[in-house]
């Protein structure tokens, strides 16, 4: 009985000190999270009023007399200070509101909800499409290293990294849609299946499932494959380089030296061992180029009519549509902390030593 | 081995997945019974007709609205016909118009279209005070005296009032503009918030009596417009309308051949070139509104003497640049009114002649030439246009340094009069002679203090007051043919002597599929027709 007691007061005492360091831990992660989303929001001010555009200009037109101009003036709140204007605009964002888009008439918050999908669900695919091959042909690669399979792996890579992206879309569309008609055209869908099935999520390939219409998830992934495998590309070439680089480091280790001495096989040697210790550093790899893809390509999405965060952001940003401009900014800052955050965990997940 | 076996099972998929998408993306061409269209559609900021200013807004808004007095898209140059008014007259001091509601018009929501209906829009236009409301206001209506000026006495009879005598075609072409459509009042008035007149609500909603209705609206991405089956003018042969925001040219072009869009408007001369050999493919031709200048400003000592003026008008290349780089997309054009226009003006008297313009540079006591500075905008077309005038005006020792800015920089300099030299464009706002004579030919007070930085005839510190009281004669002559003569002679002067040298007139390049008929864009007076389109 007293046995019992005296073990478990210290294992108690143990507990409540780790979650302490833990909280501990987490509100320094939350501070430094919310100071870098303010510093964000403070540069995304600033070059946005310093920008050489009018705002006002953008909503009234050329031809307004000055009366109407005025008028959008004093609405938009430009008369007052310009620390007067950072402070309503914290106010506001820190209640969940970030106004009103000059451009589309409707809260920021709603257009970033319509458009963000279209985002998330292309570069989810890219980005799995850069895994599933980049990964692999990494290790090859390295594997192989100045045999021709590096070196094809090597031109593969840079190729995709060198083209420019609104060459390979265009020359990827002239191909696969305009001579093969293998892959669906520019947008999200074909014009007929647009507005059929209800949003739920918001992805089409998604929704059409939710709803069991198999027919659009096949038009919908026919629209969708050429322009993720594009972006895919382009963090494959990522990807594939970074796999080969950390797989020679390893590859060098005496571990493997022991393992193979130990007779184990080639495969479990290679892709057990060695590629088990590189998807720890890979994932910060794939974490970035994942939140890249997620900020949305411009030049992708003009292309193939994709009605993205990216095209959003940019004609928001040319008109100096400031409340769409600082919203898409802090949902693309809100990702890339997001994406850390979760990068940090999995390291932990996958390294005991970060445990 | 088992890297060989993942990378088959790879291969594998991939060859799995093309396959199932093949069979899936044969099905091409668009329903016989539906219009898709691509265009740049990121200009529209609101959906509401007495909002909106914009090309691709002013689209929507003419197929889902009607007016008084409309136009027939089968005969533009009739000019204004009977609308949702079917008769009016004019009282005898020309200030009273008196308009008869058509019977049997119905909005969208079924409410009948009444008199009141017709001046709660006007009113509403004037009321709201938005960008466009100058169109209506110029005629003395104010939000002070609007239910004065603008009334239903019952629902058959809308009374308007202006302040002063006008022209009646100049009133009537005004009341044809996208800001005098009809609304339903009874639904927007519905939603009113705050006494916005609604605004908020018709931004993203519609509430007319036009051959379509919206369906919705994505902005940057699409609207969608559905069939009025009882339209009054005709049963459109489309029941649905689709327009995409395709912003490549290329893009379009690529959708237009495979047949997944019928109508392809934002071509660029390169990609309509590139289609001229396909069959399936037409490619229309139309004169829009936008006129492109040059304006040298009348507070430089040189540049305000008349035979400096008249020099540089033959130092540029019109034919060389519409025959290059403007190839397509303008045509030379040398009068402030676009063609198609009432008083359209077709002479050029101007071409490029070195010999000419040498001779009356050395009349103006400028032999050796002089240096000037240009300023442009930094649009491509623009730019090119002052690299060849810069170029054409070297030849004769006038040596240009351009400037090159974003619109606020340059167009701040312009309305500040602090330039020498500026390049640029102007579309009509409406679709009367006024529009363009009101503010290249008029300017009542030619002073700093005055700042009149709507009229470009101010910008350029222009003084005429005899060609000012022409122009207002004109706005108030009662005959429309008497009309037209005086907006010619005015042009005929003002190209000669006028420190403008219009140099052309935008051509718009529309690709469609062969089988799409009767679409209609609109010229330089007005919008795009859908309902007249068949396939």
């Amino acid at each position: 009985m007293s046995n019992a007691v005296d073990t478990a007061t210290p294992k108690r005492r143990g507990f409540s000190a780790s979650l302490l360091k833990r909280l501990k831990s987490l509100v320094t992660v939350l501070f430094s999270v919310l100071l870098t989303l303010v510093g964000l929001l403070f540069i995304t001010f600033i070059i946005g009023r310093v920008m050489p555009i009018d705002p006002v200009l953008a909503i009234v037109g050329e031809r307004a007399s000055q009366e109407i101009y005025d008028a959008a003036y004093i609405s938009l709140g430009l008369d007052k200070p310009l620390f007067v204007q950072f402070g309503l605009f914290l106010k506001q964002i820190a209640q969940g509101d970030f106004g009103i888009s000059n451009l589309t008439a409707r809260p920021v918050s709603e257009d970033i909800i319509r458009v963000f999908p279209a985002t998330l669900e292309l570069a989810s695919l890219g980005t799995v499409f850069g895994i599933v091959f980049g990964i692999p042909m990494g290790v090859v690669a390295a594997v192989n290293e100045g045999k021709w399979q590096d070196q094809v792996v090597r031109f593969v890579g840079l190729f995709g990294y060198s083209m420019p992206i609104f060459w390979i879309g265009l020359v990827g569309l002239i191909i696969f849609y305009g001579i093969l008609g293998w892959v669906g055209g520019p947008g999200r869908l074909d014009i007929y299946y647009e507005d059929v099935i209800p949003v739920v999520t918001g992805l089409v390939l998604i929704d059409s499932l939710i709803e069991g219409d198999i027919d659009i998830f096949w038009n919908a992934f026919s629209h969708i494959i050429l322009p993720a495998s594009i972006l895919g590309y382009y963090s494959l070439a990522y990807i594939s380089r970074m796999t080969r680089s950390f797989m020679l480091e390893q590859l060098s280790q005496e571990y493997i030296t022991t393992a193979r001495v130990k007779g184990l096989s080639e495969h479990t040697v290679v892709w057990r061992h060695a590629l088990g210790n590189v998807m720890i550093p890979l994932i910060t790899v794939i974490a970035l180029s994942y939140a890249n893809l997620l900020e949305g390509s411009v030049l992708t999405e003009i292309i193939f009519a994709w009605p993205g965060l990216g095209s959003y952001l940019t004609t928001a940003l040319l008109s100096a549509d400031m409340n769409a401009v600082i919203g898409g900014t802090v949902v693309v800052g809100m990702i890339f902390v997001g994406l850390n955050l979760l990068s940090d965990f999995l390291y932990k997940v996958v390294d005991p030593r970060a445990r | 081995m088992k890297i060989k076996n993942i990378l088959k099972g790879l291969v594998f998929a991939t060859a799995v997945s093309a396959t199932a998408l093949s069979a899936s993306a044969t099905f091409a061409g668009t329903p016989d019974n539906v219009l898709v269209v691509a265009n740049r559609i990121d200009d529209i900021v609101s959906l509401d007709p007495q909002e909106l200013f914009e090309f691709a807004g002013s689209d929507y808004a003419n197929n889902v609205y009607d007016t008084l007095v409309v136009f027939d898209p089968n005969d533009l140059s009739k000019g204004y016909q009977p609308g949702l008014a079917e008769s009016w007259t004019i009282s005898d001091d020309g200030k009273t118009f008196t308009f008869k509601m058509a019977k049997g018009r119905k909005f969208h929501s079924g409410n009948a279209v009444t008199a009141h209906d017709a001046a709660f829009s006007l009113q509403r236009a004037v009321g709201m005070k938005k960008t466009p409301s100058f169109i209506l206001t110029q005629f003395g209506f104010n939000a002070d005296n609007l239910n004065a000026t603008i009334k239903a006495t019952d629902d058959d009879t809308l009374v308007v009032t202006t302040d002063e005598k006008y022209a009646p075609s100049f009133v009537l072409n005004c009341f044809t503009a996208v800001i005098s459509s009809i609304v339903d009042s009874k639904v927007v008035k519905s939603h009113e918030v705050d006494g916005d007149w609604g605004n908020v609500w018709l931004q993203t909603n519609s509430a007319g009596s036009g051959a379509y209705s919206l369906v919705n609206w994505k902005p940057n991405q699409s609207y969608k417009l559905k069939v009025n089956g009882d339209y009054w003018q005709k049963k459109p042969a489309m029941k649905s309308v689709i327009v995409r925001h395709i912003a490549e040219s290329a893009t379009q072009r690529l959708l237009l051949e495979k047949g997944d869009i019928d109508v392809a408007r934002n071509l660029t001369p390169t990609d309509v070139e590139g289609i001229s050999g396909n069959s399936d493919i037409a490619v229309d031709n139309d004169l829009r509104g936008r006129i492109m200048y040059i304006s040298m400003n009348q507070k430089d000592p040189i540049l305000s003497k008349p035979k400096v003026r008249e020099a540089l008008r033959y130092l540029i290349d019109y034919e060389g640049m519409t025959n290059s780089f403007l190839k397509g997309q303008y045509v030379v054009h040398q009068a402030f009114l676009p063609l198609t226009y009432m008083g359209e003006l077709k002479d050029k008297p101007f071409s490029l002649n070195l010999a000419k313009a040498k001779k009356l540079l050395a009349e103006a006591g400028h032999a050796d030439g002089f240096d000037a500075e240009i300023i442009v905008r930094n649009a491509q077309e623009r730019i090119q246009i002052a690299q060849s005038i810069q170029n054409t005006f070297k030849q004769a020792g006038i040596n240009i340094s351009l400037t090159q800015g974003t619109g606020k920089q340059i167009l701040g300099k312009y309305r500040a009069r602090d330039f020498q030299i500026y390049v640029g464009a102007w579309g009509p706002d409406y679709p009367d002679p006024h529009t363009n004579a009101d503010t290249f030919a008029s300017n009542p007070n030619n002073t700093d203090e005055a700042k009149l930085t709507g009229k470009l005839a101010w910008r350029n510190a222009w003084d005429i007051s005899d060609m000012t009281a022409r122009t207002k004669a004109a706005v108030q002559e009662t005959d429309n043919a008497k009309r037209a003569a005086m907006y010619i002679d005015i042009q005929k002067e003002h190209q000669m002597t006028s420190p403008f040298v219009e140099m052309f007139q935008k051509n718009e390049q529309t690709g469609r599929r062969a089988n799409v008929k009767g679409f209609v864009t609109g010229s330089a007076v007005t919008q795009v027709f859908y309902w007249t389109v068949t396939k």
